[in-house]
């Protein structure tokens, strides 16, 4: 997740471990790429041997890096859902809301996407143990 | 104490330039340092969140991944949770921290806890190494049949991370994976599906042992497409989209290739593709992976000619995202159905145009393979369109596609050499040498085109302003020496359907080569090509032998050492006025087959200074390394910088030795040392391909034509044969056995030498295995027949001989023969080996 000046506000890898130098390298490279692009451009960039699909949302973009043989279309809705989940969880979510709750955003995704798979998307699946955690955090 | 994450964040985000925000960072690292020196449980956790917002701004954490360890075992939920995420993002390939974690995931998977059995598996699937995973996958297992699908659903990913490390297990995993697919819950389906779709790309076994399932995965593809709505897993009014676009590509791995599991398939893919509502973007995600599915798999034609709809309908839609995947699809496509997509041929060659750079390349890539015979017209000339526009990214690799098209489909060769002249025009900076090559070998076959040609590339070179369109310039300057008389009036030719009268005078070509010989920006290799086009040109155009002369005359003092060098020999030539115009004839036409053959050959230059060494190698003896030592030790006593140019300059020799152009050719183009050499090589190299290569009595290349006319005037000088004798010399003696080398010469001036060396034992024992190996400076070149014997009888009782035919291409700087042998021999029952320079070749044999 990045918002609209480039900075990155959330980011995670699952494939291969990249020093971090190679990371925000790699990460001010696709974000320059799609930050250039008009509404009206498609969502798809390709980058080195990845492909970047994104969705920009107010000021916030998603961008996920998937390989070549990944069904576009199916990444874009799941960036949407992603979304959706996070708006249901914080009422109306916003770039302050993820970036104070880094880690409830990381509670989120990790139940709904795992090694760079899809886990599940529905919704009280995916926010049951967030909400159980949250009940622990109040109590304590 | 430290401060809240908030507040770190907040006094980061206050920074407003990165020194400072450097410094904010620095500041809050040393406090958790510290932090965690003192071992502070209180704020653990905070830290460790504190350390992921840190590692996210890009600095380095590695120090807290201990900490994470310490939370991973901690006993409360929330402190688990922070210590795996910390130690799934924090993580690095330190595998002694992995280690560790080992024993905490093993217990946590066993827990009771829901919650912690899912955290630690998915903190095992995001990071687990090959021998952790040989470690727990029996656990996994274990998990992969719980009666609880939050754990299930995880366990399964989990599996995919275990055999991708470890593909060895994919057959323990076999079974329960499949056994997910009676799963209700769509969750552990969905990732049931994955896994076994990572299975089949690790093992081939597996898409057999799975298309037993394709009823049961039909049948869940089935209800999910014709079941109404249900809200718990409802995106965008499709029943999830991400299980369907799973199962089609799983059904799309089982079915590629077996044209059962295909046929077992098809009515449910007709359904998806008929079915499923194409209004949104999920149903959409739907639709083409059911294209893609349809196409990759044996499926009969009414459904493939579905897909194509479905594509044709996408690539119409105003959606680029649809516009994108039609293309990428297409683009799958064309392999299999090239008729299908040739129909939508016009939406995709406007694509090429679309302003969005992703498309574009899609478009473009596409459009490549479209192109045939029939449309290579219409195409090319959108093509050539969209190249005067296009970023200047693309135009290299747009360029060099360009070119491979119109060489391939070209339908006839005004056609070609006009769009190649287009191409060079606009791009001419992006086209290749060989492709440069293969034109002028077209041109020079093209007779009844040349006049046109030559007019074409006259206004081409006159309109470009663009000293770096080094491919236009060389092609045009080629064309012009070659052919520049034909601009004169009345010489040309008729004028092509549509072309404009063009009235050049003399003067004005060498005004324009002129032009672009003194313009500083160009590059060496154009203004060494204007160079010899004006010479050629000197013999074309009578009233400018003077001008020329004088325009030569200024380069001889280049700074450039290969431009110094041709104006020097040019220069000279301009004072055997009775052979220049032979010398600069027009070449003959290039054979285009055997100029492909050699293209392999004449990739690079150093490619063909090294075919070039290998000629010089004994022929019928196989290419020996000693040698090849040899060669270089006496080159290392030699100044001789040896450049070898391939390409081009090769076709301005002529690669057959037949012709009486050769000699001059070699002449025109280097008789200076340094180059001289390798010209000379290059040319044998072309010549190779004649039956026997290395006639001495060849007229080709060794002969001088400057000596040749000092001995007896007139153009055309045959020496006469016979040559002057010269006495035998005895080269080596040693271990007993002795060389002599007796000589004889074609001609008194000839390059060439034959040389009867003579083996002789002077020993009472015989020598057997005797062999000798010669070796002459590059200069020079050498050809070893082989020898009447290998061994000498004992006492003088018997010789063997052996022809060594050397020419001598410095012969008229002063070089002297060199050579240096190599003998290996077994002299009486031991083996003697020798190497020595020979030094004594009579005097005034050169």
């Amino acid at each position: 997740m990045v918002n609209k000046q480039g900075q990155t506000r959330l980011a995670k890898y699952f494939d291969d471990f990249l020093a971090v130098e190679e990371r925000r390298v790699l990460e001010g490279e696709i974000v320059r790429k799609c930050l250039a692009r008009s509404d009206k451009q498609c969502s798809f960039v390709e980058h080195r041997n990845y492909k970047v699909v994104y969705r920009r949302y107010a000021s916030l973009f998603l961008l996920a890096g998937v390989d070549g043989d990944e069904n576009e279309l199916a990444v874009l809705e799941f960036i949407h859902c992603v979304v959706e989940i996070l708006d249901k969880h914080f009422a109306h979510v916003c770039e302050l809301d993820i970036m104070y709750n880094l880690d409830i955003v990381h509670y989120i995704l990790d139940e709904m996407l795992m090694n760079g798979c899809v886990v599940d998307i529905n919704h009280q699946n995916v926010l049951a143990p967030i909400k159980l955690l949250e009940r622990v955090a109040k109590d304590s | 104490m430290s401060s809240r994450l908030r507040e770190l964040i907040r006094s980061v985000r206050q920074c407003k330039t990165a020194a400072q925000e450097r410094n904010v960072v620095a500041k809050e690292s040393a406090a958790l340092r510290e932090a965690f020196k003192k071992q502070d449980t209180a704020y653990q956790h905070r830290n460790v969140a504190k350390l992921m917002y840190i590692h996210m701004l890009g600095y380095p954490t590695h120090f807290g991944q201990m900490e994470c360890l310490k939370l991973i075992a901690a006993p409360s939920f929330p402190e688990k949770r922070v210590g795996y995420l910390g130690l799934m993002i924090l993580l690095d390939e330190r595998q002694e921290v992995l280690m560790l974690v080992t024993n905490s995931l093993k217990n946590d998977l066993s827990s009771k806890n829901q919650y912690n059995v899912g955290l630690a598996l998915a903190a095992f699937g995001n990071i687990c190494s090959a021998e952790m995973a040989r470690d727990l996958a029996p656990d996994v297992e274990k998990l992969l049949k719980s009666s609880n699908s939050y754990i299930r659903k995880k366990a399964a990913l989990t599996t995919t991370r275990i055999v991708k490390k470890v593909p060895e297990l994919v057959e323990q995993f076999m079974h329960p994976a499949a056994e997910l697919l009676n799963d209700r819950h769509h969750g552990a389906l969905l990732t049931g599906v994955t896994l076994m779709l990572e299975m089949c790309h690790l093992e081939p076994d597996a898409i057999k042992e799975y298309r037993n399932h394709i009823p049961q995965l039909c049948r869940i593809m089935r209800s999910l497409v014709v079941s109404g709505f249900s809200p718990e897993h409802d995106v965008g009014g499709i029943n999830d989209p991400f299980l369907q676009v799973k199962i089609l590509r799983l059904l799309r791995v089982l079915g590629k290739g077996n044209a059962e599991a295909s046929d077992q398939m098809s009515d449910i893919l007709a359904q998806a593709a008929t079915n499923t509502e194409p209004t949104k973007n999920a149903g959409n995600s739907i639709l083409y992976e059911c294209v893609q599915t349809i196409m990759s798999i044996e499926s009969t034609g009414g459904l493939r000619v579905l897909a194509v709809n479905i594509l044709g309908r996408f690539l119409g839609n105003k959606d680029n995202n649809l516009r994108y995947v039609a293309l990428n699809t297409l683009a799958k496509v064309v392999t299999v159905d090239a008729q299908a997509v040739q129909r939508h041929r016009t939406t995709i060659v406007d694509c090429v145009r679309d302003a969005d750079v992703s498309i574009r390349r899609r478009a473009l890539e596409l459009v490549y393979s479209l192109v045939n015979e029939g449309n290579i017209k219409n195409l090319t000339k959108e093509l050539l369109e969209y190249l005067a526009v296009s970023d200047a990214e693309f135009k290299p690799d747009l360029t060099s596609k360009i070119c491979t098209l119109i060489q391939r489909y070209g339908p006839d060769k005004c056609w070609h050499i006009d769009n190649m002249l287009q191409v060079m025009a606009q791009a001419g900076q992006y086209v290749k040498e060989d492709v440069c090559n293969a034109l002028i070998v077209l041109i020079t076959n093209a007779t009844d085109l040349q006049g046109y040609t030559v007019r074409a590339m006259f206004r081409a070179m006159k309109a470009n302003g663009d000293s770096s369109c080094t491919s236009l310039l060389t092609v045009s300057a080629w064309c012009l020496g070659e052919y520049g008389d034909l601009l004169l009036p009345g010489r040309g030719g008729a004028l092509q359907q549509g072309e404009e009268a063009l009235s050049v005078s003399d003067s004005e070509i060498v005004d324009l080569l002129e032009a672009n010989l003194s313009d500083s920006l160009a590059e060496v290799e154009v203004r060494e090509y204007v160079l010899t086009a004006l010479m050629k040109l000197s013999a074309k155009l009578p009233g400018q032998v003077e001008r020329i002369k004088g325009i030569v005359g200024q380069y001889t003092g280049n700074l450039v050492l290969e431009m110094q060098q041709r104006a020097c020999e040019y220069k000279k030539l301009f004072n055997y006025d009775q052979i220049r115009p032979q010398l600069l004839e027009q070449m003959p036409a290039l054979n285009e087959k055997e100029y492909a053959a050699n293209l392999g050959l004449e990739v690079t230059a150093s490619d063909a200074k090294q075919a070039a060494e290998d000629s010089n190698l004994p022929n019928g003896a196989p290419p020996q390394p000693a040698q090849v030592d040899l060669l270089s030790d006496l080159l290392g006593d030699q100044p001789a910088t040896v450049q070898a140019r391939g390409g081009l300059e090769a076709l301005l020799f002529d690669p057959s030795p037949a012709s009486t152009q050769a000699p001059a050719a070699g002449a025109a183009t280097g008789a200076a040392p340094q180059t001289s050499s390798a010209a000379v090589d290059l040319l044998d190299l072309l010549s190779d391909s004649t039956p026997s290569p290395a006639q001495p009595e060849r007229p080709a290349v060794m002969q001088d034509p400057f000596l040749a006319l000092d001995a007896s005037p007139g153009p055309s000088a045959t020496a006469a044969p016979g040559g002057a004798a010269f006495p035998s010399i005895v080269a080596v003696e040693k271990h007993g056995f002795k060389v002599s080398f007796s000589f004889s010469k074609p001609s008194a001036t000839s390059p060439a030498t034959d040389i009867v060396a003579t083996y002789s034992n002077s020993t009472p024992n015989p020598i057997t295995n005797f062999s000798l190996q010669a070796a002459v400076p590059k200069y020079m070149h050498l050809k070893l027949e082989s020898a009447s014997g290998t061994s000498l009888p004992p006492n003088g009782n018997g010789t063997v001989t052996q022809v060594i035919h050397v020419s001598n291409s410095m012969r008229d700087q002063g070089k002297p023969l060199a050579m240096r042998l190599k003998i290996s021999a077994n002299v009486g029952g031991s083996q003697v080996d020798d190497q020595c320079q020979v030094n004594n070749f009579p005097p005034g044999l050169s």
